[in-house]
């Protein structure tokens, strides 16, 4: 579990941030010049084919409609300048990849361009969203301004069915699916201690695709539009014409937006959430988008390639749908309901995590099982994929399948149940703040409950054959889609506006908000369960003149959510322009959202935050959730004099030159320091006291606060002692790479985060690293020359005599003074068996506690000592020599001083051996 | 926790709010007009449903209701509430309960659909057509195709349903039934009218332009009135195949267009 936010280049200081020049007026020409031309070839390039093929007719205007939508879309993208880096790339120009000059916004301008920056296109999501939240809007008043009385008032039958049509559509694909998107974009980075998203450019492609597509969609009732309600259900839609053509393709960049903002959000999640953000430390809403976006993975292909079906069945005269030729109406449904049931939690999930962290910052308290929250959340993903077909329970698909679908259905309503409990639970004695956002969040657990219980009612078949397509499933997924998600949106906006605009809305206007929405939504949407269950079918411009009353009514409540609306958007425009400076931290919230200024800096945190606890310690005396650190001119507040302790775990591995690299690099973060516990089961207690011996001497000349001590036992024995001792924050655990390890085997990590429930990071070393001399200042280079005595146990004792003095990393040197040409058979059998010997010496060595490496020198022991000085920057050499041997008499020696230098040398002589050393 | 303070004020909320939920529920007339066996079955089922509902809504919204003015402070106030991280029994008892009470539902709902669909073998087996916008029945007992069904009281009826363009669904809120109908495919669907009456078809599925008005009616009639009625049906039958072929002579096709009876005094609706 590597939890490590990447580092970008620091902003200030050296590096200079570097904005691209060009004005907002060159792109958007550029944009229209593309989009105008693409659209244009489209047109001219159908119109050959078709001419060249001999297809007739040449004039089929939804295969023109359909290639132009595409081309032009397309073409807009690249002209407002999506793929200007990716293309610099692909022709081999010279680009950065951490090019950031399209990060971040210093005007207003910056917003209507490509910006790579995820606040920025969180706000740019928002923005779009809430554009097309006001045209959706729109739509549902001519709705109700349709059905305010029974007979025909706008248009013909064909208006109304576009009017809902557009409505639903809008508000699903271009309001509450993005509008997440959005929200979770600005925080959710913040939230797990990272400085972007995992890929800023697919980022900025992801926003710029929705705005085609939901411009077709918008713009659709212009050419016709599109009448087979948000459904689409095949024939109807077949029935099409330019609006459906519109409708199709929209989605396709609806969906794709959708698609790759899921594996952005899926990437940057699970690769750069801070140090210690462990999976249990993760906030809600992070859960909700992890989860979310698997759904958004698996399914959104699925209405892509639904739609793709019936465009071709339009256009290219294909039967996928068509029974005429062989195709099966009831696939459709089956395809579009297996993306759009999942699709209901798309809209929800995220929702569910806003108001877990609305409720538990506006309520002081910690959440009311956490752990039963995020599980609940991932069960209703995965029986989410499981319920598809109780939309379509009297469809005339095969009988059988409705029990179990009925039973997946409900099932659902308790992992539901399981949030809505909690929430009340995280509610009851807490200290509550009945701010705009938590008035949002306690409307939700009301209305959001009546969705939910008449979505039970839905569930079970027959009552769902009754109440189904009738004004039942209208109120049921207005309950669901406003009081839920929509509701949550709000309180999202309201809870996250200060820290995304730096300023204050209105609390007054707010509370205005909540109460005319909450009450209006309800006055307009709870009668139509009565006009339901009273035989109202929906998706009809004409009805009784029973129902005539109630209708009316409905309309006249529907324009008490308009000035609710209305308001909203006074409040948020005022408030963004001249609203009160907001603090850091209004809420005195705990994510890490509220640890960074407002609006937070270019890249959010100015050093990689720690994370040291849960989420929502409310109440918890001396808990924190994270560290972040500001420098002083900042406000520099957030930093913290007391130290926490991570406890390192290691053995052979300790004085690796990558585990002391990871410690240096956590230790500049300036908030940590570390005890170093060296667990040695049967092994040699003094070979791992010489390694632990070198690590510290290397920490301490870096500055680093480190202590140690040599544990007899498992990892679980020094974890214990340790821990015992003192306040332990997280684990660091030194391993071999995972098929090389004893520890990996024994599975040491997971049982270390289990045992202790601390935070554990994993540092993989390789064995030559682990071995390898280290080249930091604390240990002193020795150079070792010797020559039979290598074979000789005596060389281990000399070495340890020095390392007592101080610790050494050690070039073991063997010189090989050859007799004559050194390219026979018989040289190389020589060196050979030199090179045997010095590998048995390093390993000896390495046990020993040495950290060692050695080679083969073609010369004579002057030569050993001049490479020892020039190749190696030895500090000292050491000559070991067997007496009477060639390095044993004075001149040798004479000779080797005067090829090192200035370096000290010394030497041991030791007896010859024996016999041969053992270990 | 709840043997405290809080008791006797939630109870009283529990009243308040669980007594206008129930005055809703009972004095807002909720449940149409009941016209098959089917429809029996499906109330009782929702009327369980709905108890539940209201059970559960009450329980919740009293919760927050009461959270909101008891548990309210000043915004003044720095204080954090109490750090309660779970209760194990209390998240294991609203895990059981509710799961209890929709294993119920799932229980009933699988044998009132199972009665629901159940055949009987003396059933009246009506072919139904829809196109855009329009609705035609063919009674087989009577030979003849109608823009209205005539089905009598106490049968078991069977609807062998197919369409010629889009899909369209047959629907009945006082029979408490409705299905889709399919181009390609024939789908069935099943009733046992009680009541004798004049029932309004509504085709449920968004069909096109005219969708809001493709309506029909169902008259369910006394056993003996619709046995006179399909023996009239058959004779004008008869005679007007008599007449047409006498017309036409020899020519050409023997294709019979079905005739459309004009509709028999309806009973008035319940």
């Amino acid at each position: 579990m590597a939890t490590h936010a990447p580092t970008h280049s620091a902003p200030g200081g050296g590096h200079v941030h570097h904005v691209d020049p060009r004005p907002l007026s060159y792109w958007w020409k550029r944009a229209a010049v593309w989009t105008v031309g693409s659209i244009l070839f489209a047109f001219a390039f159908v119109w050959l084919l078709r001419n060249f093929f001999q297809n007739t007719p040449t004039w089929d205007p939804q295969v023109y409609n359909a290639v132009a939508a595409s081309f032009g879309a397309i073409g807009f993208l690249i002209g407002i300048g999506c793929f200007v880096w990716w293309w610099g790339w692909i022709r081999g120009r010279t680009v950065d990849a951490e090019d950031h000059s399209m990060h971040g916004a210093t005007s207003w301008r910056d917003y209507f361009k490509v910006n790579t920056d995820h606040k920025v296109i969180g706000v740019q999501y928002l923005v779009t969203v809430f554009t097309f939240f006001v045209i959706g809007g729109i739509f549902a008043e001519l709705v109700r301004t349709e059905l305010a009385q029974p007979g025909q008032a706008i248009g013909d039958g064909e208006t109304y069915n576009g009017l809902f049509s557009v409505h639903a559509t809008l508000m699903i694909f271009l309001f509450v699916i993005p509008a997440f998107a959005g929200l979770a974009n600005f925080v959710l980075p913040i939230m797990i201690g990272a400085k972007d998203m995992a890929f800023p450019r697919l980022n900025a492609l992801s926003i710029w695709m929705l705005i085609p597509g939901g411009l077709m969609l918008a713009v659709s009732p212009a050419f016709g539009s599109f009448s087979a309600g948000w459904t689409a259900y095949t024939p109807l839609a077949t029935q099409g014409g330019t609006g459906q053509t519109l409708f199709e393709v929209g989605i396709q960049f609806a969906g794709a937006s959708s698609i790759l903002t899921a594996i952005n959000f899926l990437v940057t999640i699970f690769t750069m959430r801070a140090p210690g953000m462990t999976v249990w430390r993760m906030p809600l809403l992070v859960w909700a988008n992890a989860t979310t976006s698997a759904l958004v993975v698996f399914g959104t292909p699925f209405i892509a390639g639904s739609q793709f079906m019936t465009l071709f069945d339009r256009v290219m005269g294909t039967n996928f749908f068509d029974p005429a030729g062989g195709g099966d109406v009831i696939m459709y449904q089956h395809v579009f309901w297996f993306y759009s049931h999942p699709a209901v939690y798309i809209m929800m999930l995220p929702g569910f995590g806003i108001v877990s962290e609305v409720i538990a910052t506006h309520a002081r308290k910690p959440i009311f099982g956490y752990r039963a929250l995020a599980f609940s959340t991932v069960a209703i993903a995965v029986l989410g994929f499981g319920v598809w077909a109780h939309h379509m329970f009297v469809s005339g698909m095969a009988p059988w399948l409705r029990v179990p679908m009925m039973i997946t259905t409900i099932i659902i309503a308790i992992p539901t149940g399981i949030k809505v409990f909690s929430w009340l639970g995280t509610l009851w004695e807490g200290k509550i703040h009945l701010r705009t956002p938590m008035l949002f969040a306690m409307g939700f657990i009301v209305t959001f409950s009546i969705g939910g219980l008449s979505g039970v009612m839905l569930g079970t078949i027959p009552v769902d054959i009754q109440v189904t397509d009738t004004y039942f499933v209208v109120a049921h997924i207005h309950y669901v889609f406003l009081g839920g998600s929509v509701f949550t949106i709000f309180a999202g906006i309201y809870h996250w506006f200060p820290k995304m605009t730096g300023r204050m809305y209105n609390e007054t206007l707010g509370r205005w908000s909540f109460w005319l929405l909450f009450i209006g939504f309800n006055l307009t949407f709870m009668p139509m369960h009565w006009l339901g269950l009273q035989g109202m079918p929906r998706r009809v411009a004409t009805y009784d003149d029973r129902f005539a009353d109630m209708n009316m009514f409905i309309s006249a409540a529907s324009g008490i959510m308009t000035i609710a609306v209305i308001i909203f958007f006074y409040n948020m425009i005022n408030s963004w322009v001249r609203g009160p400076k907001a603090p850091w931290n209004p809420w005195r919230g705990r994510t890490l959202e509220w640890l960074v200024s407002s609006p937070p800096s270019l890249f959010n945190f100015e050093a990689t935050p720690q994370v040291v606890g849960g989420p929502y310690q409310y109440g918890v005396p001396g808990a924190r959730h994270a560290v972040v650190f500001a420098p002083e001119e900042i406000g520099g507040e957030l930093t913290e004099t007391e130290k926490r302790t991570i406890l390192v775990i290691a053995n052979e591995t300790v004085s690796s030159s990558t585990l002391i690299d990871e410690i240096r690099h956590r230790a500049d973060e300036g908030l940590w320091r570390f005890t170093i516990a060296v667990p040695v089961g049967d092994g040699d207690q003094r070979a791992a006291d010489r390694r632990l011996q070198v690590t510290l001497s290397v920490l301490a000349e870096a500055g680093v606060d480190a202590s140690g001590t040599v544990v007899a036992g498992d990892p679980f024995a020094a974890a214990r002692r340790v821990i015992d001792e003192e306040d332990v924050h997280e684990l660091m655990v030194a391993t071999y790479p995972t098929g090389r390890s004893g520890w990996m085997a024994d599975d040491m990590v997971d049982r270390l985060r289990k045992a202790t429930g601390l935070g554990v990071t994993r540092v993989v070393v390789r064995p030559d690293e682990a071995r390898a001399p280290l080249p930091h200042a604390g240990v002193t280079r020795t150079a070792v020359i010797v020559d039979e005595a290598i074979g000789n146990g005596r060389l281990v004792d000399a070495l340890r005599e020095r390392a007592d003095r101080g610790p050494v990393a050690t070039v073991l040197l063997y010189p090989m003074a050859l007799e004559g040409p050194g390219w026979t058979d018989e040289a190389e059998e020589l060196r050979g068996a030199a090179s045997e010997r010095v590998r048995e010496a390093l390993d000896r060595l390495q046990d020993a506690g040495f950290q060692a490496r050695g080679e083969v020198l073609d010369g004579d022991a002057a030569e050993a000592a001049r490479v020892a000085r020039t190749a190696h920057d030895a500090q000292a050499i050491l000559v070991v020599a067997t007496r009477g041997g060639p390095l044993g008499s004075d001149e040798a020696l004479a000779r080797i001083t005067a090829a090192a230098g200035s370096l000290p040398v010394e030497r041991i002589v030791v007896e010859a051996p024996t016999a041969p050393a053992g270990g | 926790m709840l043997r405290s303070r809080h008791t006797v004020p939630l109870l009283i909320l529990t009243l308040i709010i669980g007594g206008a939920m129930v005055l809703v529920a009972v004095f807002i007339d909720w449940i149409p007009a009941v016209g098959s066996k089917q429809a029996e079955r499906v109330d009782t089922l929702f009327l369980f449903v709905g108890i539940v509902s209201i059970a559960i809504f009450t329980l919740v919204t009293v919760v927050v209701v009461y959270c909101g003015w008891r548990f309210r402070v000043s915004e003044d106030d720095d204080t954090d509430g109490p750090p309660i991280h779970g209760n194990t029994k209390l998240e294991i008892v609203w895990t059981v309960v509710p799961a209890i009470l929709l294993a119920i539902m799932a229980v009933w709902a699988y044998l009132v659909l199972s009665d629901n669909e159940a055949l009987a073998n003396d059933r009246l087996v009506i072919d139904v057509t829809a196109q855009q916008f329009a609705w035609q029945f063919v009674n087989p007992e009577a030979g003849a195709a109608s823009a209205d069904m005539r089905v009598p009281a106490g049968r078991q009826v069977q609807l062998k349903m197919r369409s010629k363009d889009v899909i369209h669904d047959f629907y009945v809120k006082e029979f408490r039934v409705k299905q889709d109908i399919v181009p390609g495919i024939t789908t069935s669907l099943v009733f046992n009218p009680t009541r004798v009456g004049t029932y309004q078809v509504v085709c449920a599925e968004l069909c096109g332009v005219g969708h809001g008005t493709m309506r029909a009616r169902v008259i369910v009639m006394e056993p003996a009135a619709y046995q006179q009625w399909v023996t009239q049906t058959k004779a004008d039958v008869a005679q007007q195949q008599a007449a047409q072929q006498q017309n036409q002579g020899q020519g050409g096709g023997a294709s019979t267009a079905p005739s459309t009876t004009a509709p028999a005094p309806a009973p008035a609706t319940p």
